[in-house]
C-alpha cells in the first residue's frame, strides 16, 4: 500500500509539472494553431535563470524559503520575456504562411536555444539546491508525500485555478477565448489580436518557468537538454486532453504523469516513454480529438 | 529613394526613429540574455563568473543586426505587393527546363559533376557527399508524405530506422547481402508504414503529427531497450559493406562504389516520385491536400489515398536505411532519434514542398552547410538552428517553391458551332 501512494504522489507531481508546460502549449494552440516547439525550451531557460538566481543568493546569504521566491519571480520574468520574444521574431512575421513553416521556424528556434543555452552555460549536468523547505508537520504525520511534491502539486492546482478563473473573467482573458474561436472575428470586434497573441506566450512562457524551477529544485540537477523531452511529454500530455482545452490540458497531464508512474513503478522502467506514447496512440485511436476535446464538424 | 536610405528607414518612419528602434531592440536584448550569457554560477564551488563582454556583443550585434532585419522584412513586404514574381533562380530553372537542348545540356553537366565527384574531390568529401544523397533520398520519400499528400509526418525516422536495422540483423545473423535487402528495406518500410498508418491515418493535422512522433520515439526506445535483439544502446557494428559481384574492395574502392550507388538511387528516386506526381494518384494526393471533402466528393477513397503515400513516403525511408546501414557499417539507436526526422522535415521544407529540385537544393544545404561549418565546430548547431528560422521568416515558401502543372486550353477552331 505505502508502494502504491508513494507511486501515486510521484504521478501526481509529474502529473503537475507536465500541466504546467501543456498548458503553454494548448494556450498558444488554441489561438494560432502551432506547435510551438521552442515551448520545452522556454521551461528549461526558466529553470536555468533561477538556478542562477538561486545560486547567486545564496551566495549573498539570503534565507531559504526567500531564495525560492525570488528565484520563481526572476524565472518567470525572463521566461515571460523570451517567449514573447521568440513570438515576435520567428513567429509573427509567418502569420498567413503555409502551416509548416512556423512549425519549422519553431524547430528552428528550439535547436538555437538548446544551443545557446549550452554554450553560455555548460553542457554538463548542472546540480540544483534545494529550494523547497522541508515541512516538519509531514514528517511528524507519517503522510506518504514529500514537502516538495505537495508544494509542486498544491502550487500547480493554485495556477489551475487562477488561470481557469483569469480566462473566465478577465477582459484579457475574454478575448484570448475569442481570438481563439474566430481570429478574424476578434479583429472585427475591435480586440488587439497581436496583443493578445503576445500576451498567450508571455502567460504560457510564465507557467512553463513555474514548473521549471520547482520540478529542477525537486529533481536536483539540470542540463540544457531537459526542454525537449518535457516539452514532448507536455504537448502529450495536451494532446491527450484534447489540444486547445485547458481543462483537457490538466487532465491529459495528471492522466499521463500518473500512467508513467504506474507503469514504472510496476512494470518496468525502462519503457518509460513507450508508456507514455502508447497511451497517446490508443486515446486517439478511439477518441480522435483527445479525452476533452470536441470533434470539430467539417463544413463545406 | 537612395539604397542607403531605404536600407537604414525600412520599415520605420524617419532614420532617427530606425536609430531608436534598433537601440531599443539592443537593450531589450542586453536584458533579454544578461542571467544566461553573463552569469555563470557554480553552485557546488559557490563561486560565480562574469562574463561582462558578452553584453557588448550581443547589443553591438543586435543593434546592427535589426537594421539588417527589417530592411529585409520590408524587402519581402515590398515583393508581396507584386504579382508573385518568380526569383531569378526559379526563372533560370524554367527557362532552362523549356528548352530542350539546354536541358539536356544541363542535366549532363549535373550527372558528369556527379559521376566525376569522387575522382576529383577525397575520401572525407566523398563521404560527405553520401550522406548528403542519402538525405535527398528521405528528402524526396518525405516530400511525398507530406510535400504531396500534405500529411504531417514527424516521425519519418522510424522508417529509417526499420531499414537500418533489418539490414545490420540479417547481415550479423544469416550474412545477407546489401542488394539483397534493398528491396527486402524497402518491404518492410512499406508495410511498416501501413501498419502504422491504418489506425492513425484517421486522425487530422497536428494530432497526425504527434502521434507519428510519438511512434518514431517508441521505435527508438525499443531499439534502445530491448538489448537481446537490437544489442541495445551500443548498436550493431561490423555491418558488410555492398559487394561488387563477391569482390572484396578497399575502404576508398567501396566508398566511391557506395557513392555511385546513390548516385543510382538518387536519379531513381527523383524518376519515381516524378512519375508519382503526374500520375492519377499524385493528382489525388495535391486535391486531397488542397481539400479533403471535395476530393471525396469527386470519389476519391481518401483512405486508400493518404496510406498509398504513407507506405510510400516509408518505401524510401526503408531504401535509405539499409544504405545507410552499410555506408557507416556501425549503427545504434543515437542514429534515429526525433531530431534526425526534424532535420529531414526541415530539408523537405525549406527546400520547397513538393518541388523536387527544392528538396534537392534543402537537403544540399541542410547536410553540406554544416559539414563546412565545422570550423565554427561549437557553434555550428547554433547557426544551424538560426538559419532555419532565418528562411522561413523571409522565404516560408521555401527556397524553390513547387509549380503546379498547369493545362492550357486552347479554343479549337470550331466556333460557329450549333450550340453557340
Amino acid at each position: 500500500m505505502d508502494y502504491f501512494l508513494e507511486l501515486l504522489f510521484g504521478g501526481l507531481t509529474r502529473g503537475s509539472i507536465y500541466a504546467l508546460i501543456a498548458l503553454g502549449y494548448t494556450m498558444v494552440y488554441g489561438i494560432i494553431e502551432l506547435i510551438n516547439f521552442a515551448h520545452g525550451e522556454i521551461y528549461m531557460i526558466g529553470a536555468f535563470t533561477g538556478l542562477i538566481v538561486a545560486g547567486l543568493l545564496t551566495m549573498l546569504g539570503f534565507p531559504g524559503a526567500s531564495i525560492l521566491a525570488i528565484a520563481l519571480v526572476c524565472a518567470v520574468i525572463w521566461a515571460a520575456a523570451y517567449g514573447y520574444t521568440i513570438e515576435k521574431v520567428a513567429y509573427k512575421p509567418l502569420r498567413g504562411a503555409p502551416r509548416l513553416s512556423p512549425l519549422i521556424s519553431a524547430i528552428g528556434m528550439s535547436i538555437f536555444l538548446q544551443n545557446y543555452v549550452m554554450l553560455s552555460q555548460t553542457s554538463d549536468f548542472l546540480p540544483f539546491p534545494e529550494l523547497i523547505p522541508e515541512f516538519d508537520f509531514l514528517k511528524g504525520s507519517g503522510f506518504p508525500m514529500s514537502s516538495p511534491e505537495l508544494v509542486i502539486v498544491l502550487s500547480t492546482v493554485a495556477v489551475c485555478i487562477g488561470l481557469t478563473l483569469f480566462i473566465k473573467y478577465t477582459k484579457l482573458g475574454k478575448a484570448m477565448r475569442a481570438t481563439a474561436q474566430n481570429r478574424k472575428m476578434a479583429l472585427l470586434v475591435g480586440i488587439n489580436v497581436d496583443m493578445v497573441i503576445s500576451a498567450t506566450f508571455v502567460i504560457g512562457s510564465s507557467l512553463a518557468a513555474v514548473g521549471g524551477v520547482l520540478i529542477a529544485s525537486h529533481i536536483g540537477q539540470i542540463n540544457y537538454f531537459i526542454g525537449f523531452i518535457a516539452g514532448i511529454k507536455a504537448f502529450t500530455a495536451a494532446v491527450l486532453g484534447g489540444i486547445g482545452s485547458i481543462p483537457g490540458a490538466m487532465l491529459g497531464a495528471l492522466v499521463l504523469g500518473l500512467t508513467e508512474a504506474f507503469a514504472t513503478g510496476y512494470v518496468s522502467s525502462d519503457y518509460e516513454d513507450v508508456f507514455a506514447f502508447c497511451l497517446l496512440v490508443l486515446i486517439l485511436i478511439f477518441r480522435p480529438a483527445g479525452i476533452m476535446g470536441k470533434e470539430k464538424i467539417q463544413k463545406v | 529613394m537612395s539604397f542607403v536610405e531605404f536600407f537604414l528607414s525600412a520599415g520605420c518612419d524617419s532614420v532617427a526613429h530606425a536609430f531608436k528602434k534598433s537601440f531599443l531592440a539592443a537593450i531589450w536584448f542586453v536584458f533579454l540574455t544578461f542571467p544566461i550569457m553573463v552569469i555563470r554560477v557554480n553552485t557546488i564551488e559557490n563561486t560565480v563568473a562574469w562574463h561582462w563582454e558578452r553584453m557588448a556583443y550581443v547589443a553591438i550585434s543586435i543593434f546592427f543586426g535589426s537594421f539588417v532585419w527589417r530592411w529585409l522584412l520590408a524587402r519581402k513586404e515590398l515583393k508581396k505587393d507584386e504579382t508573385r514574381e518568380e526569383s531569378k533562380v526559379e526563372s533560370l530553372l524554367t527557362r532552362i527546363q523549356s528548352n530542350t537542348i539546354l536541358k539536356l545540356v544541363a542535366v549532363g553537366v549535373i550527372l558528369l559533376a556527379a559521376l566525376a565527384f569522387p575522382k576529383v574531390f577525397n575520401l572525407y568529401q566523398t563521404n560527405i557527399m553520401i550522406s548528403c544523397l542519402v538525405y535527398i533520398v528521405l528528402g524526396l520519400g518525405l516530400n511525398i508524405v507530406v510535400g504531396l499528400a500534405g500529411l504531417l509526418d514527424l516521425g519519418y525516422v522510424a522508417f529509417y530506422a526499420v531499414g537500418a536495422y533489418a539490414y545490420a540483423l540479417c547481415n550479423m545473423h544469416w550474412d545477407i547481402g546489401f542488394w539483397y535487402m534493398l528491396p527486402i528495406g524497402a518491404v518492410l518500410g512499406a508495410i511498416c508504414g501501413i501498419i502504422l498508418g491504418f489506425p492513425v491515418l484517421r486522425l487530422r493535422g497536428d494530432y497526425l503529427a504527434i502521434v507519428t512522433l510519438g511512434f518514431g520515439e517508441i521505435i527508438r526506445l525499443v531499439l534502445e531497450n530491448w538489448g537481446e535483439v537490437t544489442m541495445g544502446p551500443s548498436g550493431i557494428s561490423g555491418i558488410d559493406r555492398p559487394a561488387l559481384f563477391g569482390m572484396k574492395m578497399g575502404v576508398i574502392a567501396s566508398t566511391q562504389y557506395m557513392y555511385y550507388i546513390m548516385i543510382g538511387l538518387v536519379i531513381f528516386t527523383i524518376f519515381c516520385v516524378n512519375r508519382l506526381q503526374n500520375s492519377r494518384i499524385g493528382r489525388a494526393w495535391l486535391a486531397l491536400r488542397e481539400d479533403e471533402i471535395a476530393c471525396q466528393a469527386m470519389g476519391i477513397d481518401k483512405m486508400k489515398t493518404k496510406l498509398m503515400a504513407f507506405s510510400l513516403g516509408a518505401t524510401w525511408a526503408g531504401m535509405a536505411g539499409v544504405v545507410f546501414a552499410a555506408k557507416t557499417t556501425f549503427i545504434n539507436p543515437a542514429s534515429f532519434t526525433f531530431w534526425e526526422s526534424a532535420i529531414i522535415l526541415s530539408v523537405v521544407v525549406i527546400g520547397g514542398m513538393g518541388s523536387i529540385r527544392g528538396v534537392i537544393a534543402g537537403a544540399i544545404i541542410l547536410i553540406l552547410v554544416p559539414e563546412y561549418l565545422r570550423d565554427f565546430a561549437e557553434f555550428r548547431m547554433l547557426l544551424f538552428g538560426a538559419i532555419m528560422v532565418l528562411v522561413m521568416v523571409f522565404r516560408p515558401q521555401g527556397l524553390i517553391s513547387a509549380k503546379r502543372k498547369i493545362y492550357k486550353y486552347e479554343a479549337a477552331n470550331t466556333a460557329g458551332g450549333a450550340n453557340e
